[in-house]
This record gives C-alpha cells, sequence and structure tokens, in this order.
C-alpha cells in the first residue's frame, strides 16, 4: 500500500506506462477508481449524468496533469484532488445550494450504541451495559466470512449517509489511510474520523444483530 | 461507579475508533485500556469492531461498466494523440 506522503514505485511505473501509451495500464486505473469517483461527485452535482461529466473531465484532467506530476503525493490521492476540485467548480456552476464545507461535517449526536443498552442514569452502574455484547470469537469464520455476511455488510454501508458511505469505502474497503483520504476529499483528520467512526458502528450492530439476533433478550 | 477518573461503557464505545486510529491522548488511553481490561462487555465490543473492520476490508468493489471505460478509452487515444 502506498503512503499518504509521495508516490510510490508502483505509482511511478504506471505514470511511466501512462505516458508511454500503454492502454491497458490506463483501463486499469480507471477500474479501480472510477466507481469512487463516480459516487463523491454525485455528492457535489445533481444527478448521475452530470456526476459522470464530471468524473470524465477528471480523467482528462489526470491526463493533462500527468506530465507535470512530481509525484510530492501519492498518484491516487492525485487523482482525488483533481476530481474533488473539478467536482466543486461543476457544483458551484450549478449553484446547487448545499455548502461544500457542510457536506462533510459530521452533525448531530448519533450513538454508537443503542442507549437503551445501557443501564438508565441515577442507578449504581449507570452507563455500564445492561445487555453486553457477546463475543463472536465462537462464531465458525466460514460464518463470519461467507456470502451472506458480505452481503449484509454491503446493505449496511449502501444504507449510511453519503459522507460515512464514502469514508469507509476508502478507508476499510479500499484500505487507504487516514491521511490520504483526508487529503483526497479535503476534509478534517477529525472528521474523517466521526464520519469513520460512526459507519463502523452502524455496520458492527448490524453484523450483531445478523449474527445474534437475540441479543439483548438474554442477559 | 462512574467517577471522573473512570470511563463508562456507554462513554467507551463512542472512542473505540478515536483509539484504533492512535488518536487518543495517553492519559484517556490508559483509563481506555484500564476499563477494557476489566471488563468482559467492553472488550467483546471492541473485538466485534476490530471484527467488522476485517470483515469490511474483505468486500470487493463492484466491476466498472462497460460502457463508461469504452468512454475513457477513447479520451486516452485523443491524449495519446495530442501529446
Amino acid at each position: 500500500m502506498s503512503e499518504a506522503g509521495s508516490a510510490s514505485r508502483d505509482d511511478l511505473r504506471l505514470i511511466e506506462a501512462l505516458r508511454a501509451g500503454d492502454e491497458t495500464a490506463f483501463t486499469s486505473l480507471v477500474q479501480r477508481y472510477q466507481a469512487s469517483m463516480l459516487r463523491i461527485a454525485q455528492m457535489y452535482v445533481s444527478g448521475r449524468a452530470v456526476a459522470e461529466e464530471v468524473v470524465q473531465e477528471a480523467w482528462v484532467g489526470v491526463l493533462k496533469g500527468l506530465d507535470g506530476f512530481q509525484g510530492r503525493s501519492s498518484l491516487r490521492t492525485w487523482i482525488f484532488r483533481i476530481l474533488v476540485n473539478t467536482a466543486k467548480t461543476k457544483g458551484q456552476r450549478e449553484r446547487r445550494s448545499v455548502p461544500f464545507s457542510s457536506l462533510w461535517t459530521a452533525e448531530g449526536d448519533e450513538p454508537a450504541v443503542d442507549p437503551d443498552r445501557f443501564l438508565p442514569e441515577g442507578e449504581r452502574w449507570e452507563n455500564h451495559w445492561s445487555a453486553a455484547p457477546a463475543t463472536w470469537e465462537t462464531v465458525p469464520e466460514e460464518r463470519l466470512a461467507s456470502r451472506e455476511t458480505f452481503a449484509r455488510v454491503a446493505t449496511a454501508i449502501e444504507a449510511l449517509p453519503p459522507s460515512q458511505r464514502e469514508v469507509i469505502r476508502l478507508r476499510d474497503v479500499r484500505g487507504w489511510t487516514s491521511k490520504e483520504v483526508c487529503n483526497a476529499l479535503d476534509i478534517s483528520e477529525t472528521n474523517q474520523r466521526v464520519l469513520l467512526h460512526r459507519a463502523r458502528s452502524k455496520i458492527r450492530a448490524a453484523l450483531e444483530s445478523y449474527l445474534q439476533p437475540e441479543e439483548g433478550v438474554a442477559s | 461507579m462512574t467517577s471522573d477518573l473512570e470511563l463508562a461503557c456507554r462513554e467507551l464505545v463512542e472512542l473505540v475508533t478515536d483509539y484504533l486510529e492512535g488518536a487518543l491522548p495517553e492519559a484517556e488511553r490508559a483509563r481506555f485500556e484500564a476499563h477494557i481490561a476489566a471488563c468482559p462487555g467492553c472488550t467483546a465490543y471492541l473485538e466485534q469492531m476490530r471484527t467488522t473492520i476485517r470483515l469490511t476490508g474483505m468486500l470487493t468493489e463492484e466491476q466498472l461498466a462497460p460502457g463508461a471505460r469504452d468512454e475513457l478509452l477513447r479520451v486516452f487515444r485523443d491524449w495519446k494523440l495530442e501529446s
């Protein structure tokens, strides 16, 4: 995995291949990032068609900028910066009412765990578990890493608010570092952590109700 | 009993991501770990979060629709001709 700081050797090889006109290299690069780029673009502009335009423009921007790419950031960080900038410009032109700064700001209070699972205030053990989670260590790996489980995780990710969804996809599905995500999306470390926390907490809750449907009844 | 020094489970679950990200200040991290050491419920919770992250990491991204790819290939060929 490449570091956020600078381009990896793989990045540099890929860039060389692109400059040499290697279509396979370009196709695999597109394949790797297209879906994420499209979803992120959709957060800035209205409608899928406009978002597709944005992504297309961003790729053109990437190709145009390739010769000037200094390798001071990783290739993907650089690509996503181009995408976000293109999307912002397009979004401004559309005069969309959503302010960009609020797009990635985690607002309101979203507890990680249903408050009913803790003892109420005023009790001796207030705010400690009343319905504690059970260990998953006894769940067989075949069940944990089953198609059914992955389908649950995927569904839970789809159900997240867009900003939480994108952060967890980049961080946990694609394995980006937090620095890369912050750089690419132009958000603060704190915001990124809050969004990630909320996303992960919800996926955990979805998994818990799938793996232990009777949880909370016996305790 | 919850004192100023002691974390309640309800507070701990909100700190799990900061903990895993290494973003907790030293004193807070010590409180977190002291709580985990004494609380089976939170130990299970932390383990569930780790498993959740591991399982999420095993998902694969959907394949790109071929239509968009063909169009981009044209963009790439044009770029090559111009440069």
